[in-house]
């Protein structure tokens, strides 16, 4: 491995991780989103600095060829972020549902006090 | 002691019926006397609203469409807050005759739910092609279900008994013919007396079917699917503890 593709991936680690932790800081991003950010940032990181890390943790699992690990390992964050994500949406779907008939019944009993109250300042109309 | 008229809430889910609506609810009023009505207007763009307002109706406006699923989960809890024992759902677009609903809720005097059937003898409605052989399949495995014949459980003419009033309120299904098919199965594995009754269709009076060829082509897998997954749900235990109003 060339020293530009170490530094490449030290610096990648380290951009993911910078960008999740400033979006933290700015509030952003809520804790429970970028847990899964925070793992792969810090994964990609302890890679890229000590890259014999991978070939031992492939050969710990039997995976013959060192990057299919990464590529397994990608592909399962990103597979949870995502269903992590629909079910947010639609908690957030079933909330939003759930205030729109709230607030279609509050406005209909607003209408029906206010007709109330124009009754009652003008009982002549009867 | 009050008619079971009296208390009964007809529920109208509508999206953009304004050329229907008034009508229904002048018929609603006409025929079944001492009854109250509420139109759900679910993000209609047309006057929907002000011409059921005019018509005498309670006129619920959500502020964006939310299916029939949710403009009944609105009628449901409004009956709930109002003291209402049962509701009936009617269509808007003049298709359900309101005569037909003294029936719906005189079965429910043994029954918690009531499904007004349009195959059952009355009326000359049929629908043809694939949405046909939806509704057969369906009222098979629905009819075991609700230990009850059904044939025509996509009816949107139905009467709901406080028990059933007191489940949906809660837990109508807002999915996707969900309304519909969900609602029956929630209703069967909650244990309440489901029934058929028969009615007459009568052709919309205005506007446009919100179905047509192609969504009826893509009917019978959604609706299986639907059924598939309600079917997977855990059941919903009914609270027995019923705090009905006056
Ligand atoms: N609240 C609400 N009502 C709807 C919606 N779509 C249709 N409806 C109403 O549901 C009723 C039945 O609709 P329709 O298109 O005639 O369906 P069909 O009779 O089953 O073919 C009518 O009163 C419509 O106004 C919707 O998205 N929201
Ligand atoms: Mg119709």
């Amino acid at each position: 491995m060339s020293i530009a593709s170490y530094v490449l991936g030290v610096i990648a680690a380290l951009i993911t991780l910078g960008v999740v932790i400033e979006m933290l800081r700015r509030r952003q991003l809520r804790e429970r989103h970028a847990v899964w950010w925070l793992i792969a940032g810090t994964l990609a990181l302890i890679i890229g600095v000590f890259p014999p890390v991978l070939a031992w943790s492939a050969h710990l699992v039997g995976v013959e060829v060192p990057t299919n690990l990464v590529f397994f390992v990608s592909i399962a964050i990103l597979f949870l972020v995502s269903i992590q994500h629909s079910a947010e949406l639609t908690v957030l779907e079933t909330k939003t549902r759930v205030l729109a008939e709230e607030a279609a019944l509050q406005k209909l009993r607003m209408q029906e006090l206010e007709r109330r109250i124009r009754h009652m300042e003008a009982p002549s109309n009867d | 002691m009050t008619s079971p008229l009296a208390r009964t809430l007809v529920v109208l889910p509508a999206l953009n019926e304004e050329g229907s609506v008034g009508d229904v609810v002048r018929e609603v009023f006409a025929k079944l006397p001492g009854v109250q009505c509420l139109v759900v207007d679910d993000g209609s763009t047309d006057a929907t609203a002000s011409v059921a307002l005019q018509a005498g109706a309670a006129v619920a406006s959500l502020p964006f469409n939310l299916g029939v699923g949710g403009a009944m989960r609105v009628g449901f809890k409004y009956a709930i807050e109002h003291g209402f024992h049962n509701v009936v759902q009617v269509d808007s677009d003049g298709q359900h005759d309101p005569a037909g609903v003294a029936a719906l809720v005189e079965a429910l005097e043994r029954s918690d739910l009531v499904m007004g059937a349009r195959f059952a003898g009355e009326g000359d409605y049929t629908v043809k092609g694939p949405r046909r052989w939806a509704m057969v399949v369906l009222s098979t495995i629905l009819s075991r279900l609700a230990r009850t014949k059904l044939t025509d459980t996509t009816s949107g003419f139905r009467a709901s008994g406080p028990r059933a009033v007191a489940l949906f309120s809660d837990h109508y299904p807002a999915e996707y013919l969900g309304d519909t098919i969900e609602s029956l199965v929630i209703a069967a594995r909650s244990g309440l007396r489901i029934e058929q009754v028969p009615v007459a269709m009568r052709p919309r009076a205005a506007g446009q079917p919100s179905q047509n060829p192609f969504k009826a082509a893509a009917y019978l897998g959604r609706a299986c699917l639907a059924l598939v997954f309600a079917l997977m749900r855990p059941p919903i235990a009914l609270k027995e503890s019923l705090e009905v109003g006056p």
